[in-house]
């Protein structure tokens, strides 16, 4: 790319808001009600993550698994990819951290999760319970209604960032194995939310330091 | 590349121009107040003479509605209200997403109108895959062959040129041209248009960004080569930016009734300007658009007062 200073994030936005939005009021009313059984889904990796144990830790790995591949193909590549040509590229980055998810769901232990202090327990349970519960609502707060809704398992950010969560919990090698592909996504979606003008641009940035913060703190502490 | 002088003199494109005068509205009017044309005004393209309205539509970002049938049947009727309204120039290109295969539906449902002036790109890095991909935009649009076909950005225009000027000679699209937008690569724009036959220049022009009127629109203008000018409305932050001040009283002299029409009025009252390409996905805003190459225009004197007072504000 010549003269590449010349170019702004706007630059690379190829779509406007409203139809960015318009593609989860799509999205929702092609699938429900699938949603109940992503939000069932994403309740119960927060239960397991809290429990913890190697059941645990391979329950929460495989339906995360599930998560990303079906947010991958659904969203990403049924859905995303007709506005952006760029989102087969992505959809194959979740792909990818799905297959990464399943190889933890055959370890043993799986993701060996809950293993850190109380404190670190409670901000990945924190973040994750807010992918899963708290970020469908922001459509509604934000004033896009609920037939935009971003829901958990269904959509790329609530996923991320109930995964972000999740990794906080889990031990330091499954951690920085799983952290990359959410990290990259939380920097990208921040970007396009932020240059369409969305105010909750910050979140998923925001929790992606969060969760390195709290992540590298029990690292320094084990 | 070799030049074919044949199809590339510039004395032969001014003769054009002076034949196509009496076709199409060579020199803008300033008409009195009252004497509203009926139709749009239109500039000749120099290399052939054809008469272009010099209000069309672009596609970056609006069009790209993905498979939403109701923003999709929105964008019909965008182009259904511009084509009643006297337009022509529609311009796309593959890197605008869903933009092609938009268009496409829009044309099939308004079947096919014939004074559609179908504006493309390529954008590929290869020569092989700038085929394929060429054949592939004209697939979405349903047409059956593009009226212009322009190296996007200059992306490999080394590898496309020489494809484009082989299909013009063929008759498989008519008119070749380059683009660049936001002043990017001016010289090298610079360059291509004094030793290629090129039939228009995209470039990005409005009464803020007036870098093309040092160098690259008196070429244009030499070399016989028309203009596209895009980006008029810095992608809508420049209106929205001029809609916080009040219309000056100056703007009824040129009938403009928004600050649009005064943007779009300064824009192709440039001699070298034969066409821009505001984009929009509102039926109000096409037709206001359209209304801009309507009624009087701004002379000589009246665009540096207009620029004076922008520039201010």
């Amino acid at each position: 790319m010549s003269e590449w200073w010349t170019y702004t994030l706007s630059d690379f936005l190829l779509f406007s808001p409203r139809t960015y939005y318009r593609l989860f009021e799509l999205h929702n009313a092609a699938w429900w009600p699938v949603h109940f059984v992503a939000v069932v889904g994403g309740v119960a990796i927060v239960v397991l993550a809290r429990r913890g144990g190697p059941a645990a830790g391979r329950a929460v790995a495989a339906t995360l698994a599930v998560a990303w591949a079906w947010v991958a193909w659904a969203f990403l590549w049924q859905r995303y990819a007709t506005i952006n040509w760029a989102a087969p590229w992505l959809a194959a980055a979740f792909v990818v951290q799905a297959a990464l998810f399943g190889l933890f769901a055959m370890r043993p232990r799986g993701l060996a999760l809950a293993s850190g202090p109380a404190s670190l327990v409670h901000t990945g349970l924190a973040v994750a319970a807010c992918g899963v519960l708290a970020y469908p609502l922001a459509s509604i707060v934000l004033g896009r209604g609920i037939a935009a809704a971003e829901v958990f398992g269904m959509t790329p950010d609530p996923t991320v960032l109930a995964t972000l969560g999740i990794l906080v919990l889990a031990v330091p090698a499954a951690r920085w194995a799983l952290l990359p592909i959410p990290l990259a996504w939380c920097a990208m979606t921040g970007a396009t939310l932020w240059t369409m003008g969305s105010p909750e641009w910050w979140l998923l940035p925001a929790a992606s330091v969060l969760s390195i913060a709290a992540a590298s703190r029990q690292r320094h502490g084990a | 590349m070799p030049v074919d002088h044949a199809t590339f003199d510039p004395a032969r494109r001014r003769a054009l121009l002076a034949a196509g005068a009496g076709a199409a509205t060579l020199a803008l009017p300033r008409l009195a107040a009252g004497q509203q044309p009926a139709t749009v005004q239109a500039r000749p393209i120099p290399s052939t003479g054809e008469a272009m309205p010099v209000v069309g539509l672009g596609t970056w970002i609006t069009f790209n509605v993905g498979n939403d049938p109701v923003a999709r049947d929105t964008c019909a009727e965008v182009m259904r209200t511009f084509f009643s309204a006297g337009g022509r120039m529609i311009d796309s290109s593959p890197m605008y997403g869903s933009s092609q295969p938009v268009i496409g539906h829009g044309l099939r449902k308004l079947g096919k109108p014939a004074q559609l002036f179908s504006a493309e790109k390529v954008w590929v890095g290869s020569r092989a895959r700038g085929r394929a991909q060429m054949e592939e935009s004209r697939r979405h649009w349903d047409v059956p062959r593009f009226d212009l076909m322009q190296v996007h950005n200059l992306l490999a225009w080394q590898e496309h040129l020489p494809i484009l000027f082989e299909m013009k000679a063929a008759g498989r699209i008519r008119y070749v041209g380059i683009t660049t937008s936001e002043g990017r690569r001016h010289r090298e724009i610079e360059e291509l248009m004094r030793k290629h036959p090129l039939d228009f220049v995209q470039l990005s022009y409005n009464i803020l960004d007036r870098e093309a009127e040092e160098r690259l629109l008196p070429l244009a203008r030499e070399r016989g080569i028309a203009v596209i000018a895009n980006r008029p409305f810095r992608e809508g932050a420049l209106v929205r930016a001029l809609e916080r001040h009040p219309l000056p009283s100056w703007a009824a002299e040129i009938d403009a009734t928004t600050w649009a029409q005064v943007v779009l009025k300064f824009i192709v009252t440039h001699p070298a300007v034969t066409c821009v390409i505001p984009a929009t996905t509102s039926v109000v805003h096409v037709r206001e658009n359209l209304d801009a190459a309507r009624g009087r225009l701004p002379d000589e004197a009246m665009r540096k007062r207009m620029v004076a007072h922008v520039e201010k504000l």
